[in-house]
């Protein structure tokens, strides 16, 4: 019986999507641009996903563009939002601890095209301040990106706040990497001044190579992919109907049991934070306050092991955990988050991120927290820690 | 009146205003009646009460949220106004305390107000006047940086006192005017898919006329994605209308016969006769007294003066044309507004342009029309359209029990 907690890495596919890609797969094989009847089926599933998904995130239907995921949604938000306003200016602000598909972005965006990219620094909780958003503006700014919830901390980023503040400057778009968020902090997107926001599938339990970016209504994107005109124009390639459909079910089923789902996280990660503070030689790096947090993360540190071992080490359980992001633990390098919270020397290079899902029981919990306090004493012997 | 909503507060009631009626007699109760139901109908989800009484409506929230309803009473027309309220109990400190919450809910804080009390429970100890100042007095003493101005004030504090309660009202919302639907009859609504007939569906509706859409449809010249638009119009149109009848008349054959037998140039006026004469025909078998398009003068070759002469010569009904004077982009705006405009643009055929002529005639005649169609078996083409129409009701509440509902 495996016990799954690396769902901030990926999730896994709900039943009752799988069986809406069963279903989408092989009936619904048209593409939705073909004149004739097989093509109109597919567009009308299109067409009714875009609705549903709209719905749920309350904005119209036609501010969603389907993309491949989070990466290419804010890779389009950027690069789009970059090259087609840069006669405006050519300053963005974002944070030190964004995404790599956004920070990496950022990095290209000033080697390769001349941009001037602002990094703000976090708090010890891995939280950004507002007042350093103000500060940052300039003339020339013309886009903040500022994600919801960290995917390494689980911090929660104000970015309601940050959307009142850039109210005021209606030529400056704000970018929500809303990746970590959907179903798990509430967030009111169109009460909050956004501009653009990403959503990625395979993190609510739809399929790899599903999301979307929500363009309000107004903005013009330059986009990343030209062909044929499909979405808008924004993004050409004959659409992902089968993962499209399963994209838009995912956002139903979450915002639709979303406090329920809340509820459900919150009492798991409490029994797992009581449960790590008795463990001799585990440090919590996610804040704990509950107003900045998300209910699905905790992040932490067992100082003189090098987390891979750790990592191995509850696999043999059937215990699958990661070290820090899935996307930068296979490289050795110490994690640019638990950097800008000023975390350093063994708890910097020692991280474990414990990510859950509805799919999680109590059960997983007490069991990984067993495992843990076994195998532990005897890894910190022989590292004699 | 206002725009913005406060979100501080937590009405209880909406007051429903309809003076502008200007109705006497009979009429007045049926059209009381009528918009009673049409709200009713609008709101049947929700868990709200309507009553009515000294010629006003009132509509108990119960607890519902005043946004809800909001969303939903600024489309029913008869309308004119209608105001968010708080139900106090008659005594005197309740009702200036409450009073003075509505105003303090106000952002940005207003610098001018008045009080205006209606009493219609004339056992009441106060009279209107000295409610004014009891109220204002207690407001202006409770703030800082408020006046008093009886011309325009910013926020007027409406104190209604009735028999059973009193009701505070600090806000007026404008409501869609015209008045309620089913109280002036129906017409048969002519629905290409295009920006017009839409927006003059909704301007029937306005004056308080039904319709049923009539839609020609000429599979394969034209596509089911065409007529899919033209029931999402309608769909959306019942936001106005309540549920939509929609009639579907198979075409292809009279535009086979018209291209068979007239000449280019006149195809499309013998066409617009033709879809005059089957909706006429439609309208006696539905107990409607009317048609109405959304030709607007000199738009396209078939909407100039001649031509709707030419066009109308085939019926005696009245056709009513509610953009006539518009222009297109009046028109877009109208359909903005209303939601039906990035449906309409939808790219696909309505009227096929396989039949479009190069050069049709914007000066046809009567007589020359008439000419031509006797090479067409006109009563007999017309008869079957007529038997062979598909009726639909299309309604935006329950979303259509299609196949593909159960993969979301």
């Amino acid at each position: 019986m495996a016990v799954y907690l690396d769902n901030s890495a990926t999730t896994q596919v709900a039943p009752e999507i799988q069986q809406t890609l069963m279903e989408v797969v092989a009936n619904y094989y048209g593409n939705p641009s073909s004149l004739h009847r097989i093509g109109g089926e597919a567009e009308k599933l299109m067409a009714r996903a875009r609705e549903v998904a709209a719905r749920f995130l309350g904005v119209k239907p036609d501010e969603l563009f389907f993309t491949s995921g989070g990466t290419e949604s804010n890779n389009l938000a950027l690069k789009g939002a970059a090259f087609q306003y840069q006669s405006r200016g050519k300053h963005i602000i974002t944070t030190q601890i964004e995404h790599a598909a956004v920070y990496q972005v950022c990095k290209a965006l000033e080697r390769d095209f001349g941009f001037d990219v602002t990094y703000l620094p976090v708090d010890h909780n891995g939280v950004v301040s507002v007042q350093d958003v103000e500060k940052a503006l300039r003339e020339d700014t013309i886009l903040v990106s500022v994600m919801h919830v960290n995917n390494e901390l689980g911090s929660v980023q104000p970015v309601e706040a940050i959307g009142r503040l850039l109210k005021k400057r209606p030529k400056v778009l704000f970018h929500v990497d809303h990746v970590q968020g959907v179903g798990k902090v509430p967030l009111d997107i169109k009460g909050s001044g956004i501009d653009l926001l990403s959503i990625s599938g395979h993190k609510i339990h739809a399929p790899k190579g599903t999301g979307l970016l929500y363009v309000r209504e107004g903005i013009r994107l330059y986009p990343l992919l030209h062909g044929g005109g499909q979405e808008e124009g924004l993004r050409s390639g004959t659409e992902n109907v089968p993962g499209i459909v399963a994209l838009a079910k995912a956002i139903r089923l979450a915002k639709e049991n979303e406090a329920q789902h809340i509820g459900h996280l919150l009492k798991l990660k409490q029994i797992l934070l009581e449960g790590l503070a008795d463990i001799p030689g585990v440090y919590i790096n996610t804040p704990l306050d509950k107003r900045i947090t998300a209910p699905h993360i905790v992040n932490l540190s067992c100082p003189g092991i090098k987390p891979e071992v750790l990592v191995h080490a509850l696999e043999e359980k059937e215990i699958y955990v990661s070290t820090t992001s899935a996307c930068s633990s296979r490289k050795d390098q110490v994690s640019r988050t638990l950097e800008a919270i000023g975390l350093e020397g063994p708890r910097l290079h020692s991280p474990l991120r414990v990510s859950l899902s509805i799919y999680n029981t109590v059960e997983d919990i007490q069991y990984f927290l067993q495992t843990l306090r076994d195998i532990l004493p005897h890894y910190q012997k022989i590292m004699r820690v | 009146m206002s725009q913005e909503l406060n979100h501080e507060l937590n009405y209880d009631h909406v007051l429903i205003r309809y003076g502008e009626l200007a109705l006497k007699g009979k009429n007045r109760k049926l059209f009381e009646n009528q918009l009673q139901e049409n709200i009713r109908s609008q709101l049947k989800d929700l868990n709200v009460k309507l009553r009515k009484t000294h010629g006003r409506l009132y509509l108990d929230l119960q607890g519902e949220s005043f946004e809800t309803v909001h969303e939903r009473l600024k489309h029913i027309f008869g309308i004119s106004s209608y105001s968010p309220a708080l139900k106090t109990s008659l005594e005197l400190k309740a009702i200036q305390e409450t009073a003075l919450k509505a105003i303090r809910s106000h952002s940005p804080f207003p610098k001018t107000f008045k009080v205006s009390t209606k009493r219609a429970n004339k056992h009441f100890p106060h009279t209107s006047q000295e409610m004014n100042h009891k109220v204002g007095a207690h407001v202006l003493i409770h703030t800082d940086n408020l006046k008093v101005d009886v011309h325009k004030p910013e926020v007027e504090l409406m104190v209604e006192i009735r028999e059973d309660a009193a009701y505070i009202m600090s806000q007026k919302f404008k409501g869609a005017g015209g008045l309620p639907v089913g109280t002036s009859g129906k017409v048969m609504l002519m629905l290409s898919g295009g920006i017009d007939s839409p927006v003059a569906g909704y301007l029937c509706l306005k004056r308080g006329l039904r319709f049923e859409g009539v839609h020609f449809h000429s599979f394969p010249f034209t596509s089911e994605r065409a007529k899919q638009k033209v029931i999402d119009l309608s769909k959306q149109l019942s936001h106005y209308a309540g549920p939509v009848t929609l009639h579907i008349v198979p075409f292809t054959e009279i535009q086979t016969e018209i291209k068979k037998h007239v000449p280019d140039e006149y195809s499309i006026t013998i066409m617009r006769r033709m879809m005059m004469r089957i909706t006429e025909a439609l309208a006696k078998k539905h107990k409607a007294l009317g048609i109405a398009t959304g030709e607007s003068v000199g738009q396209v070759a078939s909407q100039t003066l001649e031509s709707m002469h030419t066009i109308n010569e085939v019926t005696n009904y009245p056709v009513l044309r509610p953009l006539v004077t518009m222009d297109k982009v009046e028109i877009i705006d109208i359909a903005q507004r209303i939601g039906t405009y990035d449906i309409s643009i939808l790219p696909y055929e309505d009227c096929c342009t396989v039949f479009q002529p190069k050069n049709p005639k914007t000066k046809p005649d009567r007589l020359a029309a008439s000419r031509l169609e006797e090479r067409l078996d006109v009563e007999e083409l017309v008869k079957q359209a007529v038997e062979n129409t598909e009726t639909l009701r299309v309604t935006y509440e329950e979303q259509e029990k299609e196949t593909i509902d159960h993969l979301f």
